[in-house]
């Protein structure tokens, strides 16, 4: 049996500074993270608070590691659906490696129970959200995509 | 054959501002794959039954198989069978499964990476790093024009794992 965890890889023809910033910036996941402001200053020990469409906290964490512009780690922890509001805080680490014009973003959401319903969540939201920022990096344009597509 | 008894191992879904013909189109033919694959040319019958093939740029055939369902622009399975010798033999076929859907005003890509065994976390590899970087550039070259020039190696786990499975890589 594999471990339940979540991991997607996605190259974008960006810089790691950028991706960065793209990872950190309300201004930036907006637009490619179903209208979710990420709020934080981003330091080690600081709180993290996913915020949609400016009202709704979906999700909220701590910040574990933030070596810009190379790993990214955060606590995660599910708030606003009743059954998986109690599940154990998670943890996303983002690892950014620059290969010449374009950079490899690893994803890795891990530290699940088993049968987690955070994680069939997860699982559907990353492809979309991190293929929204690939588009947003390299054409400028968001992606559409619906939640019901997921 | 029956695909049936497959099941899948890697998984990997990406969202594409596209159409789904023409996303179809990048994923069974050489004009476009060879600009997302490594130079890899795509040549597929696209049939059920029909001969399914990746050639290296250097002409030999890298990839072979038949294609078990053909629904364009929607569904596409296929065997994927890397020509290393005793491969086949010893891991069984690789089955893929491409399913294409319209998601708003995108197309979401959900490809499938299936065998009729269990397949060790070494060689899984393989595909785990193979398939992000080839629908990355997929995806780059339907937004943009310009395909990503990601250089790919098979991954050492995986050739060190096949090797001691009497399975001759190249190099």
């Amino acid at each position: 049996m594999s471990k339940p965890e979540f991991v997607y890889v996605t190259y974008i023809e960006t810089t790691a500074e950028k991706l960065w910033e793209a990872l950190t910036s309300s201004e930036f996941s907006k637009l490619y993270w179903f209208d979710t402001e990420l709020r934080s200053d981003w330091k080690v020990g600081s709180p993290l608070a996913l915020v949609m469409n400016g009202t709704t906290t979906t999700d909220t964490g701590k910040i574990l590691e933030a070596d810009r512009p190379r790993r990214l780690s955060y606590t995660f922890k599910h708030e606003l659906r009743e059954e998986m509001r109690n599940e154990q805080p998670s943890k996303v680490i983002f690892n950014l490696e620059p290969h010449g014009k374009f950079v490899k973003l690893t994803l890795t959401h891990e530290g699940f129970a088993e049968g987690s319903k955070v994680l069939d969540g997860i699982s559907r939201g990353w492809p979309a959200i991190l293929s929204g920022l690939k588009s947003l990096l390299e054409t400028g344009k968001p992606l559409v995509i619906p939640p019901t597509c997921l | 054959m029956d695909i049936a008894n497959f099941k899948p191992a890697i998984v990997y879904t990406i969202y594409i501002a596209s159409t789904p013909e023409r996303v179809w189109q990048a994923l069974t033919t050489a004009e476009f794959s060879r600009q997302y694959f490594s130079g890899f040319a795509i040549e597929a019958e696209l049939k059920v039954g029909g001969a399914f093939i990746a050639r290296a740029p250097d002409g030999s055939v890298h990839i072979s198989g038949e294609v078990f369902e053909c629904d364009p622009p929607r569904k596409l399975t296929i065997t994927w069978n890397v020509n290393w010798p005793a491969l086949v033999e010893k891991l069984g076929p690789t089955l893929v499964t491409y399913e294409i859907e319209q998601a708003g005003a995108a197309v979401k890509l959900t490809m499938l990476q299936s065998h009729d065994r269990d397949i060790s976390d070494d060689i899984l590899e393989g595909g785990r790093q193979g398939w992000p970087a080839i629908l990355s550039s997929l995806k780059s070259v339907l937004e943009t024009g310009k395909p990503l020039a990601i250089k790919m190696q098979p991954p050492q786990r995986m050739l060190a794992a096949l090797n001691a499975m009497g399975i001759a890589t190249p190099g």
